[in-house]
C-alpha cells in the first residue's frame, strides 16, 4: 500500500494535505506554519500564523497586524490529521525546524539551519524522519566553517587596530540574527557599539525576549562619530556605502557572512575585511544534519541544489530538488 | 611562507592603494633577498617552471579530500581560481611550517623532474603542513597566474619607497627576459644599470580614453593617427638578433617568423612600438581582426596561414635610435626620425609607418574618425607633438578616441552563473533577435552591469526559471539589454550567422518590453554594413 506524503509542493509552498497548511508559503494561504522570521520564510497576506514564541514578536515586528498563534519548542499541536512540533533550528533566535506526523510517518521541514551553536539561538535539535527537506545555501565542500571563538577574534583584534590606526570599524551585517550574533561575539571591553536604526529595532525586540546582549548605542541625525571615541558601528550591509555612513569617515569596512569564505566575492564586496560567518550550515554540517535525521528521502530546497543532491544520491542517499521560492540575496546569509 | 603569507593577506584585505603599497614596500626592506626577488619575479608574471599539470592536481586534491572528481570540479567552476579551491577543500594540516618562498619554489624545482609517485608524495606532504592561505599560494606557484591585486606599477612604488631609486628606472630594470636564476637582488635592483640584456624592451606607454577633444585645447599642439584594431607590439633590433614582445610583456618572436627579414634591413639599436595587423596587400589595409586571431596563439604558423594572413608592424613611434634611448625627445621630433628610418627600408618590407592624419579643426577630425570602420581602425589617437614616451598609463600626452560601439538590443532567454568574484550571481547570459515570432540567440555577454544590476537581476533569475539545462537557465524572455560590440561578421556556426567582436551589455533597457526588441533583419543589415 502505497500512502499519500505527509507533505507535498505546490504553487504556494510546501503543504501538507492531512493538516491543510502549508509551511513558509511564498504565495497567500488560509494557515501559515513559519519556521523563521527572515523574509524569505515569513511572508505576508496569509489568514493565519503560527510560529514558536521566540520568533512571533520579530514576525509582528515585520509583518504588522497578523493574526498568529504560538507554540513553545517541542510542545505537539494538532492539526486536522497531522500532529505538528517546532524544533531548534540553530539558525537565529526562535528560529524552528517543523516536525509533521501523519499515521506514524513523520517529515521534517527545516527551513534554514545551523549546526554551530552561536550562544544565542537554542542548538539545532537532530530529529529522527522518514523525510527531511533541507537547504543547501553552502552545499559545497569550499565552504567549512572556523569555530566562532577564532572569528571572534578576528572580529575584535580588528577594531583594536581600527582604533589604533584612527579609522571607525563599519560592520555590515543582517538585522536578524546575524548582527545580534556579532554583537555577542564583539568584545564591549573594548569599546562603545553603535547601531544603526535597523540593527537597533531588531536587537531591542529579542532584548526584552531575554537575550542578553552588550550595550548598544543608537545613531541618531546628531550623532558624531567624535563623540563616540573607538567606537564600532554595527549597519545593515546596504548602509555601508550610504550617505548615513559618511559620517563615521575615515572608516574601515568589514562585512560578515558565509560568502566571505570565497575571496574573488570578498574583494566584489570591495570592504576592508571579510569576516566568515554564516547562520546557514556548512559542508560539514548539512551532510552530518541528514546522516543523523535517518531520513530515506532528502528534499533540497534551496543554494547549491544540483551538485548537492547529486552528492547525496551517489552516498546512496535518496534526494531531489524542490524548486521554492526560498533563498534571498547574499546580504542575508 | 608565513612572511609571503601575511604580505599576501595585507593586500588582499586592502582597498587602499596606499596600505598595500606599504606593505610591499615593508617586505621588500625586511624579507630575505632570495625571497624579494621571487616576489617581484611572481608579481610582474614570471613563475617556476611548472612541476604538476593541473589535472594531477585536480586528482591529487579530490582524493585527499575524499571527494569524487565531478564535485570537485563544479566546486572549482564556483569558487573559480583551482588554487583557492584545492586550499578550500583538503582537510586541515597536520602540522605547521616556518619555511621560507625561496625554499618552497625550490621545493618544487627539486620535484619537477622526479616521478609520478615521488611528486604525489611531496604535493602532499607540503599541503599537510600549510595553512589555508599558505596553501594558496604554495598551489599558485604550481598553477601559475599570480593575479591579486598588485600592479606593475604599484610594485615599482613599492621598491621606490623601499630602495630610494626612481620609479620609471625600477619599471625599465623590470622588464625584459630575466628569471630569478638568471639574477639577484643587487643586479637587478641595486647594481649600475650597463649591462641590461638586448631583448628587454621599454615600458609601454598607455593611453586614456577621450570624450570631447575640445578639451584638448588647440588642435595645433596635437597629432593624430589611426587606433589600429590588432596587437600592441615592440619590436627591438640589437646586436643583430630582433624581439617582438606584447603589451603583457610577452616575448612572442617565434610567432611571427616574417618580421625575421628586418634584421637585414632596420639599423642594429632601433626599437620601434607599433600595432601587429594581418595585412592585405590588395587594399593596402590590414584585414579584420578575426584574421590577425588566428595567428594569435599559434607557436608555429602553417605555410597557408602565412600565406592568407601576413603580419606587418605598423609603426607608431621609435623609442630607440642608434643605440640611443629617445624616448625623451618631442614625439614630433621622434616621429621624424621615425619616418626617416622607415623610408630606406624596402617597399615590401613588413614594417610601415601607422601615418599621421592631417587636420585643422576638432569638427574635421571628427569628419575622419568617424570614417575609421572602414579605414579597418578602432578609431583615433591623439598624441601631444611635443610629449616625451612615457611609462604606462598616464593622463595628458595620449589620448585614445574610440568610435562608438555598434549596438543591438537583444532578450535574455539563458542565464548562468558567474564564478570567482561572482560565484553566486548569475552573470552569463545568452540573447536573442525576433526572427519573425521566434527568437534566434545571437551573442553571449557577461560584463557592462554593476554589481547591484547584477544581484537585481540573478533574483529575477531565481524566480522566472522556465527550465534547467544543468547550470543553464532558460528564463521567461521579459527583459531587454543593448548589446555593444566592437564588430561584426559572418559565422556559419552560430544560429544567427553572425558573430560579434567584445561583446557586453551596455545598458539593461528596462523602459522596453521583449517585443521592442531588434530583428534578425537588423543584425543582417549590420553585418551588411560593417562586416
Ligand atoms: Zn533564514
Ligand atoms: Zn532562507
Amino acid at each position: 500500500m502505497t500512502r499519500d506524503p505527509v507533505l507535498t509542493f505546490t504553487q504556494q509552498g510546501i503543504y501538507c494535505p492531512a493538516g491543510d497548511f502549508h509551511i513558509d508559503p511564498w504565495r497567500p494561504v488560509d494557515r501559515a506554519l513559519i519556521t523563521h522570521g527572515h523574509a524569505d520564510h515569513a511572508r505576508p497576506g496569509h489568514g493565519r500564523y503560527l510560529a514558536t514564541d521566540l520568533a512571533a514578536p520579530v514576525i509582528r515586528h515585520r509583518l504588522g497586524e497578523i493574526t498568529l498563534d504560538t507554540v513553545p519548542y517541542g510542545e505537539a499541536r494538532r492539526i486536522g490529521g497531522a500532529s505538528v512540533s517546532f524544533h531548534p533550528a540553530g539558525h537565529v533566535p526562535g528560529s524552528a525546524q517543523i516536525r509533521v506526523e501523519v499515521a506514524g510517518e513523520v517529515w521534517v521541514a527545516s527551513g534554514d539551519y545551523k549546526l554551530a551553536d552561536d550562544g544565542l539561538s537554542d542548538p539545532f535539535e537532530p530529529l529522527r524522519c522518514h523525510a527531511f527537506i533541507t537547504e543547501s545555501t553552502f552545499g559545497l565542500p569550499v565552504f567549512r566553517w572556523q569555530p566562532q571563538a577564532s572569528i571572534a577574534d578576528e572580529l575584535n583584534d580588528w577594531w583594536r587596530a581600527c582604533q589604533q590606526d584612527g579609522l571607525t570599524p563599519l560592520l555590515g551585517a543582517y538585522a536578524l540574527g546575524k548582527a545580534q550574533r556579532l554583537l555577542h561575539m564583539l568584545d564591549p571591553e573594548i569599546g562603545p557599539i553603535l547601531t544603526h536604526g535597523a540593527v537597533e529595532a531588531t536587537t531591542k525586540i529579542l532584548r526584552t525576549q531575554g537575550l542578553r546582549l552588550p550595550a548598544t548605542v543608537p545613531v541618531t541625525p546628531d550623532t558624531k562619530a567624535a563623540d563616540h571615541p573607538g567606537a564600532l558601528v554595527l549597519a545593515p550591509p546596504s548602509a555601508l556605502g550610504s550617505r548615513w555612513a559618511r559620517r563615521f569617515a575615515p572608516v574601515s569596512t568589514g562585512f560578515a557572512s558565509g560568502w566571505m569564505a570565497l575571496r574573488g566575492i570578498r574583494r566584489r564586496r570591495a570592504g576592508d575585511r571579510g569576516f566568515v560567518v554564516s547562520d546557514h550550515a556548512d559542508w560539514t554540517g548539512l551532510n552530518r544534519a541528514i546522516k543523523e535525521t535517518g531520513a530515506e528521502k532528502i528534499f533540497v530546497t534551496h543554494g547549491y541544489t544540483d551538485v548537492f543532491t547529486r552528492w547525496l544520491n551517489e552516498q546512496g542517499i535518496q534526494a531531489q530538488v524542490v524548486p521554492t521560492a526560498f533563498g534571498a540575496d547574499e546580504d542575508s546569509e | 611562507m608565513k612572511d609571503f603569507a601575511a604580505l599576501f593577506r595585507a593586500i588582499d584585505q586592502s582597498t587602499r592603494t596606499t596600505s598595500k603599497v606599504a606593505a610591499l614596500a615593508d617586505y621588500f626592506r625586511t624579507a630575505p633577498e632570495e625571497d624579494r626577488v621571487w616576489t617581484i619575479a611572481l608579481f610582474s608574471g614570471r613563475r617556476p617552471k611548472r612541476a604538476v599539470t593541473t589535472t594531477r592536481l585536480r586528482e591529487w586534491a579530490a582524493e585527499r579530500a575524499n571527494l569524487p572528481l565531478w564535485l570537485f570540479e563544479d566546486s572549482y567552476s564556483v569558487v573559480g581560481d583551482l588554487a583557492e579551491t584545492i586550499a578550500l577543500v583538503l582537510p586541515p594540516p597536520e602540522s605547521e611550517s616556518d619555511l621560507g618562498l625561496s625554499y618552497w619554489i625550490s621545493y618544487l624545482q627539486d620535484i619537477a623532474n622526479a616521478d609520478e609517485d615521488t611528486r604525489k608524495a611531496r604535493v602532499l606532504a607540503a599541503w599537510d603542513q600549510l595553512d589555508t592561505t599558505e596553501r594558496l599560494l604554495f598551489n599558485k606557484l604550481m598553477t601559475g597566474g599570480f593575479r591579486i591585486g598588485v600592479s606593475q606599477k604599484l610594485m615599482t612604488r613599492a621598491l621606490a619607497q623601499a630602495t630610494g631609486k626612481p620609479e620609471p628606472e625600477l619599471a625599465h630594470r623590470l622588464m625584459g627576459d630575466w628569471t630569478p636564476a638568471s639574477t639577484d637582488w643587487h643586479t637587478l635592483i641595486e647594481a649600475a644599470d650597463s649591462a641590461a640584456d638586448a631583448s628587454r624592451p621599454y615600458p609601454f606607454y598607455l593611453a586614456h580614453a577621450l570624450d570631447d577633444p575640445e578639451t584638448l585645447g588647440t588642435p595645433g599642439d596635437w597629432l593624430a593617427e589611426w587606433k589600429w584594431d590588432g596587437i600592441r607590439a615592440q619590436l627591438i633590433h640589437r646586436e643583430g638578433a630582433h624581439f617582438i614582445w606584447s603589451r603583457g610583456e610577452e616575448l612572442m618572436t617565434d610567432r611571427f617568423p616574417e618580421l625575421a627579414m628586418l634584421r637585414d634591413v632596420l639599423p642594429d639599436g632601433t626599437v620601434i612600438d607599433g600595432e601587429l595587423v594581418a595585412w592585405d596587400a590588395d587594399t593596402g589595409a590590414p584585414q579584420p581582426f578575426a584574421a590577425l586571431q588566428k595567428r594569435i596563439g599559434r607557436k608555429s604558423v602553417p605555410k597557408a596561414l602565412l600565406r592568407d594572413a601576413p603580419v606587418l608592424l605598423l609603426a607608431y613611434d621609435l623609442l630607440e635610435h642608434g643605440g640611443q634611448d629617445i624616448r625623451d625627445l618631442p614625439f614630433a621630433e621622434r616621429h621624424a626620425q621615425l619616418d626617416a628610418t622607415l623610408a630606406a627600408l624596402p617597399d615590401d618590407a613588413p614594417l610601415r609607418p601607422s601615418p599621421l592624419i592631417a587636420f585643422d579643426t576638432w569638427t574635421d577630425l571628427a569628419a575622419i574618425r568617424a570614417e575609421a570602420r572602414a579605414n579597418r581602425a578602432e578609431g583615433l589617437m591623439l598624441k601631444r607633438a611635443d610629449g616625451p614616451y612615457l611609462s604606462g598609463r598616464k593622463r595628458g600626452g595620449w589620448w585614445k578616441w574610440k568610435l562608438e560601439p555598434l549596438t543591438v538590443d537583444g532578450v535574455m532567454i539563458y542565464a548562468q552563473a558567474g564564478h570567482g568574484r561572482r560565484a553566486n550571481l548569475f552573470t552569463d547570459f545568452t540573447f536573442a533577435v525576433w526572427d519573425g515570432p521566434d527568437l534566434v540567440p545571437f551573442t553571449k555577454a557577461y560584463s557592462g552591469l554593476s554589481d547591484s544590476e547584477f544581484a537585481r537581476i540573478t533574483a529575477w533569475v531565481n524566480r522566472n526559471t522556465m527550465q534547467r539545462f544543468g547550470p543553464v537557465r532558460q528564463v521567461t524572455p521579459h527583459h531587454v539589454f543593448e548589446i555593444a560590440f566592437e564588430g561584426i561578421q559572418q559565422s556559419p556556426r552560430h544560429k544567427s550567422g553572425v558573430a560579434l567582436r567584445f561583446p557586453r551589455m551596455a545598458r539593461w533597457r528596462e523602459d522596453k518590453s521583449a517585443t521592442q526588441a531588434n530583428t534578425l533583419d537588423d543584425l543582417l543589415e549590420l553585418l551588411r554594413l560593417y562586416g
